[in-house]
């Protein structure tokens, strides 16, 4: 049990460090991400059209051969030690498109590479990928229940 | 008779000797403002070794070794080597010692190890234990980058709090005796710290969570020793960052001590420099160990530096600790060192 002295004094220090702190610049973070995820959702589009209208693929060929060429990109400037660098500058600009799931990914794949191929690779490869497939997935499955029950309604 | 002094600290009569001491540092430090003052720069992070983990612990032998060469001493001539890191179990220390052959215990204080071996390692000195022993510390930035948060290559950003784990390593060897006879630099009090923790649990302010312990510690030496800013010429801290010093000025003028903030050197403030893009600055037990072996330890000799007060502070949480949404205890022990005419 804590004093009540003691939480009196946490909380007068918590006020302290939130008054010292410093902010980080929301304005410029909001530019930035949104410029660079912008342009990655433009280049994303344009590959999508030269599959499209270029090659002349199906839909589906088309949004499939779109994600595999952004992944393979961004695992390539991860890869190359490039993204880091991106995502230092552009925050949630380059970590909300597929190109970041791509770097959480092969980003523990080179860091735990030394680890092993099984133990460390193969065990820490969705350290970070991991929480978004297993909620994504939890969360299309109980949707997918919903809407085959209104189905049956 | 009795050697304490007030409730919290040691007089230390026999004034042990700093003997020889040597810093290593990484290239960032390398082009930092102290750059040129570390006696051994790695060429990159791997240091010619396979993982990180094994560069870091190159690290601590290596300063080691350059310690005991610059007293003139053979490795086998050392009694006791006091050492720790940040690495889970300490492996960066206990594979150094494997290595080096020096009978070895096993500190961990943190960050706070440079100043926690020196505390100890000062006692045993003037206890007649070890007539020539070394403290040392080292942490390596890739190491505790993966330990601590996430793999090197995610491109993900930095809070303005955080700080930058500094890679580098320092050792100071302790001697008593005849030994320690012409040693410039030698320990007179010392100050065992207290865990404090005021509910900080965000590990990307470690600056917040330290500084209490700093406080703490810095408030009890002074009560004890009766001694004002004014007895020293530098009260050195070791990587509380730009946000810690801060909240330590507060801390310490709420508790009544007349802070003289320009004699205030925090090693995590200083090492890097504005343009590098570290935030709150350094950390990591390896800032302040090279920056006491490379800035600080020669002054003292030289005589520019009469007594400083020298502190490095500990965050103690672990990964597991953090994830378990437990706030973060902080640490400080402090030594008190003085010029010593020859």
């Amino acid at each position: 049990m804590q004093s009540k002295a003691r939480q009196k004094e946490r909380q007068r220090y918590a006020q302290l460090v939130a008054r010292l702190s410093p902010k980080s610049d929301i304005a410029q973070g909001l530019f930035r991400a949104f410029w660079v995820g912008g342009v990655i959702c433009m280049l994303g589009q344009g590959i999508n059209d030269v599959f499209c209208y270029g090659l002349h693929w199906g839909a589906q060929a088309c949004a499939t051969g779109t994600s595999i060429t952004l992944i393979f990109l961004s695992a390539l400037l991860t890869g190359i030690g490039v993204y880091d660098r991106i995502g230092k500058y552009a925050g949630a600009g380059s970590i909300v498109p597929i190109t970041g799931f791509a770097n959480s990914v092969v980003a523990p794949a080179m860091e735990f590479r030394r680890e092993g191929l099984v133990m460390g690779v193969g065990a820490k490869l969705f350290t970070l990928a991991g929480p978004v497939l297993v909620y994504g997935i939890s969360a299309s499955i109980i949707v997918g229940l919903i809407a085959y029950a209104m189905e049956m309604i | 008779m009795s050697k304490r002094i007030g409730a919290r600290t040691v007089e230390l009569p026999g004034r042990p000797g700093i003997l020889a001491w040597a810093s290593v540092a990484g290239q960032k430090e390398q082009d930092g403002p102290y750059g040129a003052q570390f006696d051994v720069v790695i060429p990159d992070e791997l240091n010619g070794e396979q993982s990180f983990e094994a560069a870091e612990r190159s690290l601590l032998e290596t300063a080691v070794k350059r310690c005991a060469q610059h007293a003139g001493c053979a490795l086998s001539d050392v009694q006791m080597l006091l050492a720790g890191d940040l690495l889970n179990q300490i492996i960066s220390a206990g594979f150094a010692a494997r290595n080096l052959e020096i009978p070895f215990y096993g500190l961990y204080g943190a960050c706070s190890t440079m100043s926690e071996s020196l505390s100890i390692g000062s006692m045993l000195a003037d206890g007649g234990f070890a007539d020539r022993l070394i403290c040392a510390t080292c942490s390596h930035f890739c190491t505790a980058e993966r330990q601590y948060r996430a793999p090197l290559e995610l491109g993900n950003q930095r809070t303005p709090t955080a700080q930058w784990t500094v890679t580098g390593a320092g050792a100071v060897m302790l001697g008593a005796g005849p030994a320690a006879r012409h040693a410039q630099v030698s320990v007179a009090q010392t100050t065992c710290g207290k865990v404090i923790d005021l509910g900080i649990a965000d590990q990307n302010n470690m600056g917040a969570a330290m500084a209490p312990a700093a406080a703490d510690t810095i408030a009890a030496h002074l009560q004890d020793t009766r001694r004002t800013f004014e007895d020293f010429d530098l009260v050195v801290t070791g990587d509380l960052g730009r946000l810690g010093r801060d909240l330590l000025i507060e801390l310490l003028t709420q508790k009544g001590i007349a802070v003289r903030e320009e004699k205030l050197f925090d090693c995590g403030c200083e090492i890097f420099g504005p343009q590098q893009d570290t935030h709150c600055g350094g950390s990591g037990c390896g800032c302040a160990a090279s920056m006491l072996c490379a800035h600080i330890l020669p002054q003292l000799a030289g005589g520019k530096l009469r007594r400083v007060l020298f502190l490095a502070t500990g965050a103690l949480l672990s990964p597991t600790s953090s994830m378990q949404g437990e706030s973060i205890p902080g640490v400080a022990h402090a030594v008190v060192l003085e010029h010593r005419e020859a």
